[in-house]
């Protein structure tokens, strides 16, 4: 038996290595996703503890704030600090850090470098010892900084700046005098290697001190080093009792964790965004794999009937097909793995070019990757090829003296009973979920809309009838009797049909959902901007990065530029909320009343003063009321005392809590703005005035000058780059179901080869053979399309009414959903070829002989 | 080893020819050159004025579905068209309108003018096989090919198919060629050609079974003498 089974797969190669490439690509889209991550958090694990001292001193709650966006404390320490916690017996040496937020790094051409993905870290360079007691940053060529006016960048902001050492490099500093140069005297990077796409700008630290700290000799952050024989709980337990108020100690080992887990929930959201789309392209695999074990065990019935009729059990033949596709599942997950690692070796090669470093030794395989990738390669083919081979070994012995021999099928009636009922169930779930059912609504649809997809797909013969008749109608009207014969072949075998089509339908469906949640998204945009964005001109920067007071001084001097609001963001705790939620708290002028007019549920929507101004949802979270105080706490232990004079309907112009701007300066935040709003005046010309604004605020590049409908396509545009990242990704789920139609069409034309021959002898012409070909094919395509196109467009109309909160308006993508019809045509017709070109080739004479 | 060797044959318009010998005699491969499913190594095959071994596939393709005929042993229908459907397969391939007084004598003649919109699944054997001479007539062939028409098909069935292809030759002069080992089927023919190693070995006109079966006899006893 185990002889049959190998021969069996030496014979039909070709018709394996088609189902075989579907789990091929699918293990490798997963193993690559999983190199890659692994990857990726090994680089940045290397150089988080290659860059990370025994312990330091830093201001308190620096963690929840960090990250520059929500302004940068003006707490110090001083020079003394240093000294007194270097004269502990515990504390080898100690140094002090000046670390800062907002510079940016212009090219010798005036472009920014960086600036909009990974980012830009100033600092003074020191040689304290990382925690293993090696350097934290390695010069990779020429010096390290000295003096007021070097720099050392890492070689990857060189390369992008087009500069070398030896020449000035022009800086953007965030306060005081913004232009500045410096000159370049070497290059450096993170021991942990590479700097993961950051741009370093690495100074002395008296440099740091003249940019960052107004030129006061004081620090922002001290690293300690232990002495020898002390632990950093020990270090940290000393240095404690040092550190002014306002900081604390802690260990490196918990600063390494807390940027590991940063780094980690970032990281894991692309993880699980990448292996959610891996899963989908194995699924889709898998559904292949049925189709075309069953089309191989329907051929194969006499052959199997045969078999038991010289006494094989049930059991045997069973095991037989089950060990096919064992073999090719191993020798597809194999080959997957390899490809994966492939894959996953360009993508790495991709982030490279665009500056993202990945240590090329980390992306290798893992023991963990090759056992996860053999699990799912190896039990998705097993579990899909399970249902065929049962039903190869219920094939009756007497089946192989018939003619018309056909494995017993259950029948398409119970099959859409089950069906339809398990499609009411889904349509329950999703009726919870719009009605509001506790939890999450968009879970609940989610269900839903699963169960859906899979049932579709399991009755795709009975509910695709109707778009194949259409098809025959469309096509006979079109092609006359080929594109009736071809309509009628894909209506023949209506299962096989349907498996095929499900496939692609489940890409389709994906991609048809997505599409209509980014089109309502974008509409939902284009209304809240309509509706908030009352100023003419807005003026920030597209990481919502704070930038120097100055380019709002230089508009304010703009003719015709009438009222100028300013706003400086931050983030702050409510007192009561735990340590981790803290909220956006806004710092309004005194003109934002004049641009902007909030939906005020209470109170008012002007603030001075000690008062605050707060969202409804903050407002029912801490149970706040007009005239109750609310205390915000802010980095390095500071807050101020407030009092709540308004509620207002949450909205995209301010934060969740609205303050008057001097108020941040008193939290000590430094003075920046984060959004200039500006109203045109009365009479100006727009056009003229949005130059002018242009130019002030050209310096700084970071900071784009935006009207209503530029805002509006900004965001759009973020929108539309994740949905094609999507679209992306999705791509190789339809590519897949490709192979799944040409696996299919390739079969079918084995099956068929008696019929061709006859065609052909009654005069059909090659032309004709191909053309009858490529419609079946396009039939099935449009069937998958357009089953996926009206499942996703169901479930994404389902969606946008559960987050109708956020998604406030229904974009229909019909455009898009035109396009994908058109794509799915293509894909029958590109599909088609290879089948289509096998099918005329066949000698006429051999066709019909063919016993 | 050639299939055939040396054959020339000539088949008279209006008659009913029968192509007879033992296996791997070369009997379909002489019919298969000469419906233009195969090509000869060397030799001409004409029909009328037409020499088939000069054509393209193109061509080829158009006289098969214009000029031939064919009726074939099993498997002549397409599965997924209905009766009506099959039988104006190659007008349709062609563009062209069938005739429809033509269409109508034809399936009176075969006897299936209720069964026209059933599907080959939904009928007997026989029924197939009639179906399919009547596909092989209506589009007016000069020639039409029967490559063992009757060769799966009980005795009743089979003098239908043969009474059906003998009144057309009758009826409408229509000039057929079948190839048998059949000498009951061979008997409703003009003539009987006889096949053995390749070439053409005997001939028979207006034959009997008797006088048939004999000579197929004294063939075998040939073709096994000198093994």
């Amino acid at each position: 038996m185990l002889r049959l089974t190998l021969r069996n797969l030496f014979a039909r190669k070709v018709r394996l290595l088609m189902s075989g490439l579907s789990v091929i690509l699918g293990v490798a889209f997963l193993s690559g996703v999983l190199v890659f991550s692994n990857g990726l958090s090994s680089t940045f694990d290397g150089i988080i503890n290659g860059s990370t001292p025994d312990g330091v001193v830093r201001a308190v709650d620096t963690e929840e704030f960090e990250g520059g966006v929500s302004g940068q404390s003006d707490l110090t320490l001083s020079p003394a600090v240093v000294a007194a916690l270097e004269d502990l017996p515990e504390v080898e040496r100690a140094d002090g850090d000046v670390l800062g937020f907002g510079m940016s790094l212009l090219a010798s051409d005036g472009t920014l470098v960086g600036g909009t993905g990974a980012p830009t870290l100033a600092f003074n360079y020191h040689d304290a010892p990382n925690m293993a007691g090696g350097q934290a940053l390695v010069l990779t060529s020429g010096s390290w900084p000295s003096g007021t006016d070097e720099i050392v960048l890492d070689d990857g902001a060189v390369e992008a700046g087009g500069y070398e050492v030896g020449d000035e490099v022009r800086l953007l500093a965030p306060f005081g005098q913004l232009d500045r140069t410096a000159r370049l005297v070497g290059t450096a990077e993170f021991n942990g290697g590479g700097t993961a796409g950051a741009t370093l700008l690495v100074f002395s630290t008296e440099a740091a001190q003249e940019i960052f700290l107004g030129g006061q000799e004081v620090f922002n952050r001290i690293s300690l080093t232990a002495a020898d024989g002390v632990t950093q709980r020990q270090l940290v337990a000393a240095a404690s009792a040092v550190a002014p108020e306002g900081f604390e100690a802690v260990t490196g080992d918990q600063v390494a964790a807390e940027s590991q887990d940063a780094v980690g929930s970032f990281l894991g959201v692309i993880n699980t965004f990448l292996l959610v789309f891996a899963i989908i392209a194995v699924i889709v695999g898998g559904f292949i794999i049925v189709n075309t074990f069953s089309i191989l065990v329907a051929q194969r019935t006499r052959e199997l009937a045969l078999l038991r009729a010289l006494g094989a059990g049930r059991g045997q033949v069973t095991r037989s097909v089950l060990l096919e596709a064992f073999v090719l599942a191993v020798v597809a997950t194999t080959a997957g793995i390899g490809l994966g690692l492939l894959l996953a070796r360009s993508l790495a090669a991709l982030f490279r070019s665009v500056g993202l470093d990945i240590a090329g030794d980390a992306l290798d395989l893992t023991g963990g990757t090759v056992l996860t990738s053999y699990l799912v390669g190896i039990g998705v083919t097993m579990a899909a090829a399970y249902l065929p081979a049962r039903r190869g070994a219920k094939v009756a012995p007497v089946a192989a003296m018939r003619d018309d021999a056909t494995p017993e099928r259950g029948s398409l009636r119970r099959r859409s009973l089950v069906g339809a009922v398990v499609l009411a169930i889904g349509a329950g779930f999703a009726v919870a979920g719009v009605a509001g059912a506790p939890g999450s609504d968009a879970a609940w649809i989610g269900v839903g809309a699963v169960l859906w997809i899979l049932t579709i797909a399991a009755i795709s013969s009975v509910v695709g009838r109707p778009v194949l008749v259409a098809c025959r109608f469309v096509f006979a009207r079109l092609f006359g009797t080929t594109g009736q014969l071809a309509a009628e072949n894909a209506l023949r075998d209506p299962r096989r049909t349907g498996a095929t089509a499900s496939a692609l339908m489940i890409g389709l469906a994906l991609v048809s959902t997505i599409g209509v949640l980014a089109a309502s998204l974008n509409e939902s945009v284009d209304d809240v901007v309509d509706e908030q964005f009352t100023a003419d001109l807005l003026v920030q920067s597209s990481t919502f990065i704070p930038f120097s007071t100055e380019i709002g001084d230089a508009i304010e001097q703009v003719d015709g530029v009438g009222v100028v609001s300013r706003q400086q963001w931050a983030a702050a705790r409510v007192d009561g909320g735990t340590g981790d939620d803290s909220v956006l708290v806004t710092g309004n002028d005194d003109a934002f009343d004049a641009i902007y007019d909030l939906d005020v549920v209470e109170g008012t929507q002007a603030v001075s003063g000690a008062e605050a101004v707060v969202s409804t949802d903050v407002a029912r979270e801490m149970e706040l009321a007009v005239g109750d105080p609310i205390e915000l706490g802010f980095q390095g232990g500071r807050s101020l005392e407030m009092t709540v004079v308004g509620v207002v309907e949450g909205s995209e112009v301010t934060g969740e809590v609205s303050i008057p701007l001097e108020e941040l300066a008193r939290a000590g935040i430094r003075r920046q703005d984060t959004t200039i709003s500006i109203l045109v005046e009365p009479g100006a010309n727009p056009a003229t005035v949005r130059d002018a604004v242009d130019e002030a605020a050209a310096s700084v590049p970071i900071v784009g000058v935006f009207d209503k409908q530029g805002f509006a396509e900004e965001i759009r545009g973020q929108v539309n780059q994740l949905l094609y990242i999507i679209y992306g990704l999705l791509a190789l789920a339809i590519v897949i179901a490709v192979i799944g139609i040409v696996n299919t069409l390739g079969l079918s034309v084995i099956e068929r080869t008696r019929e061709i021959g006859l065609l052909r002898a009654v005069g059909m012409s090659r032309a004709k053979l191909r053309r009858m070909v490529t419609l079946e094919s396009v039939a099935i395509a449009v069937l998958g399309a357009v089953l996926g196109m009206a499942l996703g467009l169901v479930i994404g109309v389902l969606l946008q009414q559960a987050l109708s909160e956020d998604l406030t308006s229904l974009g229909l993508p019909l455009g898009q959903l035109a396009t994908f019809l058109a794509i799915a045509v293509v894909v029958g017709v590109l599909a088609a070829v290879v089948p289509a070109v096998r099918a005329a080739r066949l000698n006429v004479l051999a066709a019909i002989a063919t016993e | 080893m050639r299939a055939l060797d040396g054959v020339s044959i000539d088949l008279a318009v209006g008659q009913f020819t029968a192509i007879m010998g033992p296996s791997g005699s070369g009997k379909s491969t002489l019919m298969h050159c000469l419906a233009a499913l195969d090509t000869p190594s060397s030799g001409q095959v004409l029909i009328g004025d037409t020499d088939l071994s000069r054509l393209r596939d193109k061509a080829l393709t158009a006289l098969r579905r214009d000029e031939i005929g064919f009726v074939f042993q099993a498997f002549n229908l397409v599965p997924t068209l209905t009766a009506r459907e099959n039988i104006l397969l190659p007008l349709s391939l062609a563009g062209r309108r069938p005739d429809q007084a033509w269409f109508d004598t034809v399936v009176d003649t075969i006897g299936l003018r209720d069964r026209l919109g059933h599907r080959p699944s939904e009928m007997s054997g026989g029924q197939q096989q009639r179906v399919a001479c009547a596909r092989a007539l209506v589009s007016k062939p000069s020639i039409v090919f029967a490559d063992e028409p009757t060769g799966n098909l009980d005795s009743t069935s089979g003098a239908e198919v043969l009474g059906f292809l003998r009144r057309s030759v009758d009826q409408f002069d229509q000039t057929i060629v079948m190839v048998t080992h059949d000498a009951v089927a061979a008997s409703y023919c003009d003539r009987v050609v006889f096949l053995a190693d390749g070439r053409v070995v005997d001939e028979l006109v207006a034959p009997d079974r008797e006088t048939i079966l004999e000579h197929m006899t004294a063939l075998q006893a040939v073709a096994a003498g000198p093994a």
